[in-house]
């Protein structure tokens, strides 16, 4: 999603470790080590509740980590802030490791760098929804109606501008969080730290929020490091995402890495019923398509339909835009026609990076779908046949579509 | 044949005790224990002067007022009826200098007792090392500690006090900690996150959340300070304890019990109005949230059909 921004790292964990527990030197050996949790834990009575985790967050990246609970990422993301202090690792933010800080430093980076969105919202229930929003500046020491202006922004962000002064117990826990979120959005933080934000709100409540975040984000370009416990969620909203298992990052990758090529039998688990259509994006499938210029003969059309096995190709002018579309079966009996008369006009039509889910009409038609490039030139095909075997989850479907992105867009060549 | 070990040796802590305290700890620090009393004795004798100075209409204008403002109507009308009473059976002026004792060993309590349940609950160690003291304090018979305070202290109303703080003084200390602990954690994390200090987060977070318990401390303390007074008339103070305990003295049941009757109805009347007042923040405020509630609820619905 972020692709276009120059990215430049904003948050860099390195070997991060926290124990929980007497022993932690013990422990941390034998995570070193590849023991697992359990045998630790029997030996040493020493939970590492992060064990050796390692990660990069882009400026105006999301980075999503999943787990189940238990699996340390709410003692992970606590780590950042030090709400928690890891036990060895480094935390870079901005260059500044946050683990060598005092406590002066500490509030400072907190202040003005980081801010927070917890599970349960964590509104102070004996202040009104504007002095909640107000806190991060209020404890700042921003003068009051310099922060009053500020929060009322923040909760125009969100729309609830019209509830300050209302106590938060009053709303419903989608408006609660918002409230939640406009807190952490008034500080201006450069990185959010988001602990299972929707998780306690309800399905329909939680897309919306969903969509409110990724709208905020494209406005705000904030590094978001977003904690769930639900795959759907990191895949809708994650630009990259870590699975983590017992401390563990299991695998880190795009969303569509993580569902193409689940790294071990616990990340097929979650991957395995996921809406595959809405992960990935036609890019994927596209491939350097066999084509022919209007000039060509229908003989040649069928040859090259043949030779690739395709039930239909495109006809494509000198600068690479395509014209129409030839019917391997329309072709069998033409002899002298031009190609301009055999070709229809109408032929589905889809961009790199729409999701599989948008067209699944444009398969029904069985013609090879046109890959186009922003300035409308055909850069490749997809096989309707394709679609509905990354669909369906087929092995090996990954190679094509590796040397596809590598392969440039395609122009129109000459015999 | 011996039975026991005191038939050999008996350990003569008693004595040990007699000699720590007479020989040590009075001659070397009464005047630090004098002085002591200064602070208490300043605000005790103000106190009394104020309230034997006002006119008795007042009382009777105001308390009720107060119990107004503070509880409602019906606890208005019983301390209506309670100044009226109190000052029928003759025992108002002993009622005020009970008053007065009460407050002056509350409020010492609250000065004392706040800031210790506050380090006790920032300090587990604190905490651990507190506790068997509160528990000694609570569990003691007040007769032990009566004769090293007259040792200390001499013999009169400021030396009462003292003995009431003493017994008073560990519900405030207790329920401050327990109140301050109960804030919800994630509440405490959101504080930090967003980069408050410890004092900031104190008296933004904790203390106003923890407020409801620290005002069941103070009533309680409250509560427990009344029923000492009858026991520090023992060591000379005044108020409606001395009307017990001269009425105990001369086995004259009608003047104990009109003591009784004043503290029982001074108690009473207490109790309502702090225990009010410790909701109160919280009910009159629940008064306010249940109105906005009704318009907010209205509100929220109509956004939500907006959404939906």
């Amino acid at each position: 999603m972020n692709a276009g921004i120059a990215s430049h790292q904003k948050v860099c964990v390195e070997h991060l470790f926290k124990v929980f527990g007497p022993d932690p030197d013990e422990t941390i050996r034998r995570v070193q080590a590849g023991q697992a949790k359990d045998r630790i834990y029997a030996d040493t009575h020493s939970v590492a509740a992060v064990a050796d985790v390692s990660f990069t967050v882009d400026q105006g990246e999301i980075f999503v980590v999943m787990g189940l609970s238990g699996s340390g990422k709410s003692t992970l993301i606590r780590c950042l802030n030090r709400l928690i202090d890891p036990t060895r690792g480094r935390i870079l933010l901005d260059g500044q490791d946050v683990v060598a800080m005092d406590a002066g430093a500490l509030r400072e980076l907190r202040a003005h760098k980081l801010s927070m969105v917890f599970q349960h919202f964590a509104l102070f229930p004996h202040k009104t929804v504007g002095e909640n929003v107000e806190f991060g500046l209020k404890v700042r020491g921003v003068p009051p109606g310099e922060r009053r202006d500020k929060a009322r922004r923040a909760l125009e962000q969100v729309g609830l501008e019209a509830y300050a002064d209302v106590p938060p117990d009053n709303l419903s826990g989608g408006m609660q969080q918002r409230v939640g979120l406009a807190r952490g959005l008034a500080v201006d933080p450069d990185i959010m730290l988001m602990d299972e934000p929707f998780s306690a709100l309800d399905p329909l409540i939680r897309r919306d929020m969903q969509d409110e975040l990724l709208a905020l984000q494209a406005q705000l370009h904030m590094t978001i490091l977003f904690i769930t416990h639900d795959l759907h969620e990191a895949l809708r909203i994650g630009d990259r995402i870590a699975i983590m298992k017992d401390g563990r990052f299991v695998q880190t990758g795009t969303p569509e890495e993580i569902v193409a090529d689940p790294a071990d039998d616990y990340v097929a688990a979650f991957t395995r019923d996921v809406d595959r259509g809405r992960v990935f994006r036609m890019g994927r499938l596209s491939h350097e398509a066999p084509t022919v210029t209007p000039d060509d003969d229908p003989a040649t059309a069928r040859r090259r339909c043949d030779e690739h096995g395709v039930a239909g190709l495109h006809v494509v002018d000198t600068d690479g835009y395509p014209l129409g579309i030839l019917v391997r079966a329309e072709l069998a009996s033409a002899e002298d026609d031009a190609l301009r008369d055999l070709m229809q006009p109408d032929y589905p039509v889809a961009r790199a990076d729409q999701e599989l889910i948008e067209l699944y009409g444009a398969c029904a038609q069985g013609l090879p779908i046109a890959v186009l490039d922003d300035t409308g030139r055909l850069q490749g095909t997809v096989d309707p046949l394709r679609v509905f075997a990354l669909l369906a989850g087929e092995p090996g479907e990954g190679e094509t579509s590796r040397r596809a992105e590598a392969s440039a867009p395609l122009a129109a060549r000459e015999e | 044949m011996a039975d026991s070990i005191s038939d050999f040796y008996t350990l003569p802590l008693d004595d040990w005790i007699e000699v720590a305290v007479k020989d040590w700890l009075v001659p070397n620090f009464r005047p630090v224990f004098q002085a002591l009393q200064w602070p208490i004795d300043q605000v005790l004798s103000g106190l009394e002067d104020f309230l034997l100075w006002l006119p008795y209409p007042v009382f009777v204008v105001v308390v009720p007022l107060i119990a107004w403002r503070a509880a409602g109507s019906r606890v208005a009308i019983f301390a209506l009826a309670a100044v009226v009473f109190l000052d029928l059976l003759g025992i108002w002026r002993e009622t005020m200098i009970t008053l007065a004792m009460i407050v002056t060993a509350v409020t010492f309590c609250t000065i004392v007792g706040v800031p210790l349940g506050i380090l006790a609950a920032r300090s587990d160690r604190f905490a651990s090392v507190i506790r068997p003291v509160l528990d000694i304090m609570q569990t003691i018979p007040p007769f032990v500690y009566l004769v090293p305070i007259v040792m200390l202290f001499g013999v009169g109303i400021v030396p009462g006090v003292i003995a009431t703080i003493i017994f008073a003084l560990p519900p405030i200390i207790r329920l401050t900690n327990l109140g301050i602990r109960q804030v919800q954690g994630e509440l405490v994390e959101a504080g930090l996150a967003f980069g408050a200090t410890r004092r900031q987060l104190l008296f933004e977070i904790q203390i106003p959340l923890a407020l409801r318990t620290i005002m069941a401390g103070l009533n309680q303390t409250l509560m427990l300070s009344l029923s000492m007074v009858v026991i520090a008339a023992l060591i000379g103070a005044g108020g409606l304890g001395l009307t017990v305990f001269t009425g105990l003295g001369r086995l004259d049941i009608g003047k104990a019990s009109l003591g009784g009757i004043g503290i029982v109805l001074l108690a009473i009347l207490l109790d309502r109005v702090t225990q009010a007042l410790g909701e109160g923040g919280r009910a009159d405020a629940g008064g306010k949230r249940s109105f906005k509630k009704l318009l907010s609820k209205g509100v929220s619905k109509t956004d939500r059909d907006d959404v939906s």
